[in-house]
């Protein structure tokens, strides 16, 4: 049973488990799924700086707070006791792809060559972890939410909105990977 | 501690996340390139799942565990869906992750994914800065 844990889960297995989220924090709580809030919640509590937008009453969706450092421990679990020691398994056509731009290391589910401490201070590292960083943090935010609160819980409500920004995720994922990043990779 | 419940379900969801490997960065990379189904398979799964269980609780009016009503309240339109829309999904193909998986990259020990936390929490305040000023 562990070693079929260990390994990869299927998607299907993954969008049913993920899907009932929904319905789980609904049944807990009245609670709304939905992830990038928890960073107005932080900046609410941490630094309000007198700004109206974070002049909440943050207390009241600490549950948000709970639930993104279970996710936090979850993932270090998943990593400590119940890791797949393979290399992740990925599309040939994406690696033939990645390798043009040095990417070749799959050992990790995060490219070393991308993600190590080494590059923090690197152009690469201002690249991918602060832009990258600031326009997650940005873009969800002016957007309303993410992929959790609009494309799993609005489209889950038949909410129209949430249909357009999963839209327009998509059509600025499609931008980035396929226009800019390679262009990037170029300048790196 | 009534929150307790919240963070077991975040924890079951963090494993998922990790296990189903969509934390990965390289998973995004093959759903941005039209490379592989899995990630379409995974938010399409979750999405039919997380409808039908809107609509059994609507039809059926079930409350929660404590008998509270179950409410739903309607997402309001504006532009700033599309601006901020494009502008997360620039990002979130550059970090390979939404923020749902920052914690969990996190968690599972890339440390440099906290400089890409820190960021998102600069770009959410930067935001509310600005936010008289943006067009919505």
């Amino acid at each position: 049973m562990i070693e079929l844990i260990k390994q990869p889960w299927h998607w299907a297995i993954a969008g049913i488990l993920i899907g009932l989220t929904v319905p789980t924090l609904l049944l807990l709580g009245n609670k709304k799924f939905g992830i990038s809030s928890s960073l107005s919640h932080i900046c609410a509590m941490c630094i309000p700086a007198k700004i109206p937008f974070f002049q909440y009453d943050w207390k009241k969706e600490i549950w948000n707070l709970y639930f993104v450092t279970g996710v936090l421990v979850g993932g270090f679990l998943a990593t400590q006791f119940l890791t797949n020691p393979n290399d992740i398994i990925v599309a040939e056509s994406t690696k033939a792809n990645l390798a043009t731009f040095g990417i070749d290391d799959y050992s990790k589910l995060l490219p070393v060559q991308i993600f190590s401490i080494e590059n923090i201070f690197t152009l690469t590292g201002f690249f991918f972890f602060v832009i990258g960083g600031f326009l997650v943090g940005f873009g969800t935010r002016y957007a309303g939410g993410c992929t959790s609160g609009h494309s799993i819980m609005g489209l889950s409500n038949l909410q129209l909105p949430s249909l357009i920004a999963t839209c327009c995720f998509m059509v600025g994922g499609f931008f980035s990977t396929n226009v800019l990043m390679p262009f990037v990779f170029k300048l790196l | 501690m009534k929150n307790i419940k919240y963070l077991i379900v975040g924890i079951a969801f963090g494993i998922v996340f990790v296990k189903a490997e969509i934390i990965s960065w390289f998973r995004i990379q093959e759903m941005f390139r039209l490379q592989s189904f899995f990630m379409y398979g995974v938010i399409g799964t979750a999405v039919m799942v997380g409808m039908l269980s809107v609509f059994l609780i609507k039809k059926f009016n079930i409350k929660t565990l404590d008998g509270e009503v179950i409410t739903f309240e309607d997402k309001p339109f504006n532009k700033g869906l599309i601006y901020g829309g494009l502008i997360f999904g620039i990002g979130w193909a550059i970090t390979g992750a939404c923020p749902g998986p920052l914690f969990a990259q996190i968690g599972s020990g890339y440390m440099v994914v906290i400089v890409t936390f820190a960021s998102a929490l600069a770009g959410t305040w930067v935001y509310g800065y600005l936010k008289e000023k943006l067009p919505h």
